[in-house]
């Protein structure tokens, strides 16, 4: 059911585990679904220079967490930003139509990591002021 | 990639043991005359088929006469609860079930609901359990039916089947019992339990799939819901399907055996040495069901902070065969409606997982599933967010 891909990087996941002192946090989904994604980003000139997740879910939520997190690793903010669903999906080989969530999860986890850093530097940037 | 197979999902099904495969080969080339037939080649498949009969009967207490072949334990139970029901529909329209049934019965009830019938769904405890109470205060002048399972699949626990059936007696309703699971892996006996119907299931006892039965007590009428050329007293017409009926026959002398020589103690043992060793070893890891009244071969637990499809998948690479109640290995966003009948928590649901043992389970086995299942919760534990206990 699942691709060579998907089960791969559920085995061995890349960027496993929880940082310290990261920039921006994002976390979505929630327990009740049974499926929840936490993304730290580390950022340098507008660039992820670091990144690393913690997922609660099944074996695609963890491999689309794995692989969206390579993907996104060294690109800029407004490059990670233009990371969809779609493309994560595509990486896998594909993911069961049930399953699709997933992806979605693995989108919108960047997006709430980047939103989150952008909302501190603001709130820092404001205080310094 | 691993050494090592361990299956542990019996519950799901089970291997036809080689004297099962060996007593049906005949049936299929050799002897393959219809039973219907007055020639040699049918009396000689009607004599396996009626001998399969004694040997099914035997195994729960039974007259042959009242057991009927169906094609399978799903089968067995719409012919009992739509048969029942509509052949006492004249005499009122509710009828009883419980939360935690197989789909086989509960979609049959709302079937029912659908052509006219009132439903009334009881509830059970955090160990899954009916209430007596709950059943008798159910109870109307127009109740006809009551269906509940011997033990459930999920979580294994043991029905007060004896208690409602002197209930439903008294009263003169019919008490249907889903006996998949347990029937062939406990000794008991439907004439002594007052139990009016049972349904079972071959290939969860080492027979073949597709083929079930359901007892019927001498009595009880029902409608069928297969008509046709009148085979099985005209309740489940098609021509018999011999090589299944002798396995099932065979697959219930096996089980007859196994009652009497201490198969089911060692069974026991080696349930409580999972459940103990994984309650044990791993924190925040929680058995399911009752801890006594449960079927012999089964061990369910929930895992905390985990998600149940992750972990049959990482077990399925050690080797472990098992099987899980999470939302993601059902196909919906919710997790099994037995466990949450339970009042057990969505987040907790999601985590659970299912060991049922088989005949040739070993200590080795246990031993291997326990310290495999250890150390996958420990890595996936280790990508969960909701793990705080992190050092």
């Amino acid at each position: 059911m699942y691709t060579e891909k998907v089960m791969e990087l559920f085995m061995n996941p890349k960027n496993a585990g929880r940082m310290e002192d990261p920039d921006g946090v994002g976390e979505v989904g929630n327990p009740r679904c049974g499926d929840i994604m936490k993304i730290y980003i580390k950022v340098k000139d507008e660039r992820i220079v670091d990144i690393s997740f913690e997922t609660f879910g099944c074996a695609s939520a963890i491999a689309s967490s794995s692989m969206v997190t390579e993907m996104v690793k060294g690109l800029t903010l407004d490059e990670a930003l233009a990371i969809s669903n779609k493309d994560v999906v595509n990486a896998l080989g594909g993911l069961p139509p049930q399953k699709i969530h997933c992806s979605l999860l693995a989108e919108e986890g960047i997006q709430a990591a980047i939103e989150d850093y952008r909302a501190k530097r603001k709130a820092g940037v404001e205080a310094k002021a | 990639m691993t050494e090592r197979y361990v299956y542990m999902d019996h519950s799901a099904t089970t291997a036809v043991d080689r004297s099962v495969l060996e007593a049906m080969l005949p049936y299929f080339s050799e002897e393959f005359g219809n039973p219907n037939s007055l020639h040699i080649w049918g009396r000689k498949a009607r004599k396996a088929v009626n001998e399969a009969r004694e040997k099914v009967a035997a195994l729960v207490g039974a007259d042959a006469s009242e057991i009927i072949f169906t094609g399978g334990g799903s089968e067995a139970d719409n012919l009992a609860i739509k048969g029942a029901a509509f052949a006492r529909r004249d005499k009122g329209r509710h009828v009883i079930t419980t939360a935690i049934e197989h789909h086989a019965v509960i979609d049959a009830f709302h079937w029912l609901e659908d052509q006219g019938f009132e439903v009334t769904v009881l509830p059970v405890d955090e160990r899954a359990m009916v209430g007596i109470s709950d059943l008798e205060s159910a109870i109307r002048p127009d109740t006809i039916l009551v269906s509940m399972m011997y033990a459930n699949n999920e979580v294994g626990t043991f029905q007060p089947v004896a208690e409602a059936a002197r209930i439903c007696n008294d009263r003169g309703i019919i008490f249907h019992v889903d006996g998949v699971q347990a029937a062939g892996h406990i000794p008991f006996n439907v004439r002594d339990m007052g139990i009016d119907m049972l349904t079972m299931s071959a290939h969860k006892m080492y027979g073949p799939k597709g083929v079930g039965g359901l007892y019927i007590r001498k009595g009880v009428k029902i409608q069928p819901i297969v008509h046709g050329g009148g085979q099985e007293r005209g309740l489940r017409s098609g021509t018999e399907n011999t090589a299944g009926i002798v396995g099932f026959g065979a697959a219930a002398d096996l089980a007859s055996m196994r009652f009497t020589d201490g198969s089911i103690e060692e069974e026991v043992r080696l349930r409580d040495l999972l459940i103990d060793s994984v309650t044990s070893s791993i924190e925040d890891a929680y058995l399911t069901g009752h801890r006594t009244e449960r079927l012999p071969f089964h061990a369910s637990f929930c895992i905390g902070s985990l998600e149940g499809e992750s972990m049959l998948l990482r077990l399925d690479a050690a080797g472990i065969g098992a099987s899980s109640g999470s939302a993601c290995t059902s196909g919906s966003l919710e997790p099994s409606y037995v466990l949450l009948a339970m009042g057990i928590t969505h987040e907790l649901a999601h985590g659970s997982l299912r060991f049922s043992l088989g005949k040739d389970t070993t200590r080795e086995d246990i031993v291997y599933v326990a310290e495999n299942l250890k150390k996958i919760v420990a890595d996936l534990r280790a990508l969960s967010p909701l793990w705080k206990n992190r050092g």
